[in-house]
């Protein structure tokens, strides 16, 4: 049992003027395969128009599909890591629909045997967690781009066939809080699994989430409403708001709530109708011929049980245990995958880790705008801040001395001990060379010297800048001290 | 050297040897298409460039070049316009698919050109390859070159008849149901589907894809070996290609039946079937057993909800299958004066009801409503069931006997327009031959005689899955009592 | 029994237009046919593992390798109508 889940304790419901909201949250998420799902078209996101196209991608005739082994990959390790069963055998199927933006007229799926079943994540809320279930997770493929210029569509087809893994949860979320602090964490899994790049903005992640209201006391679940690819945490919070509000507005007034799926509008902060379930689509699933059905043995699942890397909550919990981090730093450094991988680097470095996480969360977070991305192209090196670390440890530079280090680090791109050297910033730390300073300092300083043998023992601290002034802040404030103490006693 | 007489093999070394031209080759068979194909409309397009590229090979010929391993050197074929021909028009005798030029080619034919083959042309098909008769292609009725008032059978009319008149050296069909075999039997030429996973799929149009196989339609027995040497093997482009070893099929075929035992199905006997047809078979029957064959009588009870089973699989496969053409990317797409102002449903229906032939939209709907919800279990996964237990039946079968014959057909070619408004009656023309695709076994059509009014009558061989050798084996000491397949046909 | 409603229904799904004059010789052909085909509803089908392909093999994958062999060009020689590299067709908001 992870510390996590030892503190596991019962979030409770709030309550929307007398009405309890029961949340449920489909992911699609982009696996970050090479190539598609079905053939071997790339899949990078910024081409040009229908270039990653073959003829498969395009619907053409007689065309086939054959399975990409790392969606398969990709799939169990998500499953595992969302504690899933995963099937031995397992079926794709069709799923029948026209629409331009589909080009066989079905989109190739997972219906009846998905690979990932009967799983659960735990969430964290205000210091309390919550364990969520994990219906199912599935492989599919991705429809193409409609691009709606007036007076007609226009298709793209580049994105038809990328991979996604459609992660269902069960109805366990209760407020638009918990919908968003799950989503982010489903999105914080896939980045630590390094299945997926988790970039809202071009679509790798994106949610629908079910949405009903019920009166406090009231056993059955409401009518649930469906929200639609809504592409960023806040919107999933700011939609589900909404919709709770609207929801019981409309049972208040005594109107039927229509099961539809509807569309948020980010800028006017409203849900609209898109269908209604009246003429819902018959989907008409069945096996797909074409495919026959993925079987996993066990070894395989060991296989990749081994690479499987550490989760945000196990490494959060090891920061905490091993390293001693305050609980507000071990979440802040896990909380993207980057952070976390430079912060042990910088850790390993220096053996410092609390130092290590101090320079993280303030002078680094500052210097890349808290975009973890910027990590990769990052200037100072987790070595170069490890090696700071280590110099201020040793003594070799103070750590006034070693933010203006660090400044130029950033200036001149060079290590922290080449540029001390250069500047001549080391500490000075020879005893005989500070008293010559010590005893100049309080030789023009006389008056005070009086004053302070008088009792006034509050100018030691003048005493103290007087010196690091005259020494550029180089000398070593402990023996600095030391020496004030003996020359003033 | 007659062409019309000589084997692939004999034409092959012709050409290695250069007693005949690549050149000369192909012009012998693009002029008698142009002499004949506009009676019997086998063709519905025409490779005109096939001279060129006969004369390319001709430059090309030499030791490096025309190895043993090419078995089809210079050949020229016919292949049904069911597969994908790279720069080619490929409509599967569809109107929606009029125009449509892949830009590439089906494995079959790949394989084809890998090993020297040359293209005529693309020949007609019932729309979609859904018809017994020929007759719901877009392009016209192929007519039977020996009655010219009857069909030339379904689907791959166009390729038996094209093989019957001598206008290929060997054509390529497709078999979903029996569209190889029942063909081939209404034209004297032999046909076979191998099992289901045998030939790769990729490139041909599908139609249903659990039972959709290409195979050879031919002069002899021999030759059909070949034709499945060439176009065999797993293919990376298709899932359900299977990753048996192809073996060399057409090497030593055997000459007698001693050890074999062949399997004859106690259901298909019936008095719907014409006497003529059932007379062809005995005498089959009776000469295996004087090749040294055993005939022992098996039970396949299942065989006979084979047709239900079929067009419920191969429709609701097909609704899917065929919701691609939607005129978006490529095919027919309805004249819209203002598109801008369509609406999509209209859009799609419009295309697709102008697109489409009467007898591909009646399958369409029938899988529509046999997968559509509330009706899914009772016929899609009720007929995959039975299609189960029919597959174990046969399986059961293969135990104790190593080939099964029967007839092929339950009469001779039907005359054109006799059945095309009574879709059931069509339906049921199938009986002998459906079961081989639900099983995925081999099947093959042998010609074995001809009618009081010269209609040719085959018979049919079934094996194990992968037993191919096994059934050519048999298919060829059978041939050698019958003098049928050496019937030439005369075009007046 | 296909009748009207029923036929009208497929056709939509289907995405095929049927007049009136169809839609009656359609739903008595599929009824004739159904009616045929209802033969194996009485066959014993209890446990039976429903076959959706002849080929008993295990899946065959495919390495993630790139190869994109196709220009978008060749993709939309065949398109009945494009704006440039796209395929055109009508508003679908």
């Amino acid at each position: 049992m992870t510390d996590i889940q030892a503190q596991s304790q019962t979030i409770q419901a709030p309550i929307y003027r007398g009405f309890l909201a029961t949340i449920g949250i489909e992911i699609h998420v982009q696996l970050n395969t090479l190539s598609k799902i079905f053939c071997s078209d790339a899949t990078t996101f910024n081409s040009g128009d229908n270039e990653n196209v073959s003829p498969l991608t395009a619907g053409m005739p007689g065309t086939l599909p054959v399975l990409n082994e790392k969606v398969v990959e990709y799939s169990v390790k998500t499953g595992m890591a969302l504690n899933c069963e995963i099937r031995k055998k397992s079926i794709f199927a069709r799923k029948n629909y026209f629409y331009p933006d589909l080009p066989k007229g079905y989109q190739i799926s997972q219906y009846e045997e998905p690979i990932c079943e009967h799983g659960y994540i735990y969430i964290k809320l205000d210091d309390k967690v919550k364990k969520i279930s994990i219906t199912r997770a599935h492989m599919e493929e991705d429809a193409g781009k409609s691009n709606h210029s007036g007076e007609f569509t226009l298709l793209n087809y580049n994105r038809a066939g990328i991979p996604l893994l459609e992660i269902v949860s069960g109805p366990d979320m209760s407020s638009p809080k918990e919908a968003a602090e799950y989503a982010k964490t489903i999105r914080q899994i896939v980045r630590y699994l390094n299945v997926c790049d988790g970039n809202l903005e071009e679509g790798s992640l994106r949610c629908d989430c079910n949405v009903s209201v019920r009166k406090v006391g009231q056993e059955k679940l409401g009518t649930k409403v469906e929200l639609k690819n809504i592409n960023s945490f806040r919107f999933v919070e700011k939609a589900i708001e909404y919709e709770i509000e609207r929801q019981i507005d409309l049972v208040e007034r005594n109107e039927k709530i229509v099961q539809e799926t509807r569309l948020y509008d980010p800028d006017k902060n409203r849900t609209f109708s898109m269908r209604t379930k009246e003429d819902a689509q018959d989907y008409r699933y069945f096996p797909d011929p074409d495919l026959l059905p993925v079987i996993i043995s066990e070894s395989y699942i060991e296989a990749i049980r081994k690479t499987l890397p550490e989760l945000p909550t196990q490494r959060m919990s090891r920061l905490q245990a091993d390293h001693k981090l305050p609980e507000y730093d071990a979440a802040v450094l896990t909380a993207e995958k980057e952070i976390a991988d430079y912060y042990d680097e910088v850790a390993k470095f220096c053996g410092n880790y609390k130092a290590a996480s101090n320079w993280i969360m303030t002078d680094v977070m500052r210097e890349i705008n808290s975009d973890p991305s910027k990590l990769s192209g990052f200037i100072i090196t987790p070595a170069m801040l490890g090696e700071l670390i280590k110099m201020i440890d040793s003594q070799q530079i103070s750590g006034k001395i070693a933010k203006q280090v660090f400044a130029e680090m950033l200036l001149l791109k060079k290590s922290p001990s080449e540029i001390v050297k250069e500047k001549g910033l080391t500490q000075i730390t020879d005893t005989g060379a500070l008293e010559k300073v010590v005893d100049e300092v309080l030789a023009a300083n006389q008056n005070s010297v009086e004053e302070y043998k008088k009792g006034k023992t509050k100018l030691l601290g003048f005493f103290v800048g007087a010196i690091m002034k005259a020494t550029k802040g180089q000398a070593n404030p402990d023996l600095v001290n030391e020496l004030l103490k003996r020359k003033l006693s | 050297m007659e062409i019309e007489k000589a084997s692939l093999k004999e034409l092959s070394s012709a050409i290695k040897t250069k007693k005949i031209s690549c050149f000369e080759l192909a012009n012998i068979f693009l002029k008698r298409i142009h002499e004949v194909n506009s009676i019997l409309n086998a063709y519905i397009h025409v490779n005109e460039d096939v001279l060129n590229q006969a004369k390319q090979l001709d430059q090309n010929n030499n030791e490096k070049t025309n190895s043993k391993e090419r078995l089809l050197f210079g050949i020229p074929l016919g292949i049904k316009d069911m597969l994908c021909t790279k720069g080619i028009p490929t409509t599967a005798a569809s109107k929606i698919l009029q125009n449509f030029i892949p830009p590439y080619d089906a494995t079959v034919v790949k394989k084809i050109k890998d090993h020297g083959g040359l293209l005529l042309g693309k020949l007609n098909l019932d729309e979609f390859a859904m018809g017994s008769s020929n007759e719901t292609s877009y392009f016209g009725v192929c007519k039977n070159p020996w009655d010219l008032t009857r069909v030339a059978g379904g689907s791959s009319g166009g390729s038996a008849a094209a093989q019957a008149a001598h206008l290929a050296a060997a054509t390529i069909g497709t078999d979903t149901g029996g569209s190889i075999r029942q063909p081939a039997g209404f034209c004297n030429v032999v046909g076979l589907k191998p099992t289901y996973g045998r030939v790769s799929r990729f490139g041909i149009v599908a139609y249903a894809s659990s039972l959709d196989q290409a195979g050879p339609m031919t002069n002899s027995v021999e030759d059909a070996a070949v034709m499945l040497e060439v176009i065999s093997g797993q293919d990376p482009l298709d899932s359900t290609s299977s990753e048996k070893p192809v073996e060399k099929f057409s090497d030593n075929l055997a000459r007698d039946l001693k050890g074999i035992k062949i399997g004859i199905i106690k259901e298909f006997h019936s008095d719907k079937i014409d006497p003529e047809v059932t007379k062809t078979f005995n005498l089959a029957l009776e000469n295996a057993k004087k090749l040294g064959a055993e005939i022992i009588e098996i039970s396949i009870p299942m065989i006979e909800h084979s047709i239900p089973i079929y067009y419920l699989i191969a429709s609701s496969e097909a609704s899917s299958n065929l919701a691609r053409y939607d005129g978006v990317k490529y095919g027919y797409r309805s004249e819209f004066k203002d598109l801008s102002s369509i609406d999509l449903d209209k859009f799609y229906s419009q295309t697709r009801s102008e697109g489409f032939g009467d007898e591909v939209k009646r399958r369409i709907m029938l899988g529509t409503y046999c997968l559509s919800s509330g009706y899914f279990d009772a016929y899609y996964k009720k007929a995959c069931q039975v299609r189960r237990l029919l597959k174990n039946q046969f399986d059961e079968q293969f135990k104790s006997c190593d080939v099964i014959l029967s007839p092929v057909t339950t009469s001779p070619a039907f005359k054109i327009g006799e059945r095309i408004d009574d879709p059931l009656t069509m339906y049921l023309n199938d009986i002998f031959t459906v079961a081989t695709n639900l099983a995925g076994l081999p099947g093959m059509s042998l010609p074995y005689g001809f009618s009081k009014n010269n209609l040719p009558i085959g018979v049919q061989l079934m094996a194990a899955p992968f037993q191919e050798k096994k059934m050519l084996d048999v298919a060829n000491a059978l041939e050698m009592t019958t003098n049928a397949s050496k019937q030439m046909v005369t075009l007046s | 029994m296909i009748d009207k409603k029923i036929i009208n229904n497929i056709a939509k799904l289907s995405r095929i237009e049927l007049d009136e004059v169809h839609a009656v010789q359609y739903a008595k052909d599929l009824s004739r046919v159904l009616e045929y085909f209802n033969q194996i509803s009485n066959i014993n089908t209890n446990h039976i593992e429903p076959m959706t392909t002849p080929l008993d093999q295990e899946k065959v994958l495919r390495k993630d390798v790139v190869n994109n062999i196709y220009t978008p060009e060749e993709m939309l020689a065949n398109a009945p109508a494009k704006a440039g590299n796209l395929f055109k067709v009508p508003p679908v908001v």
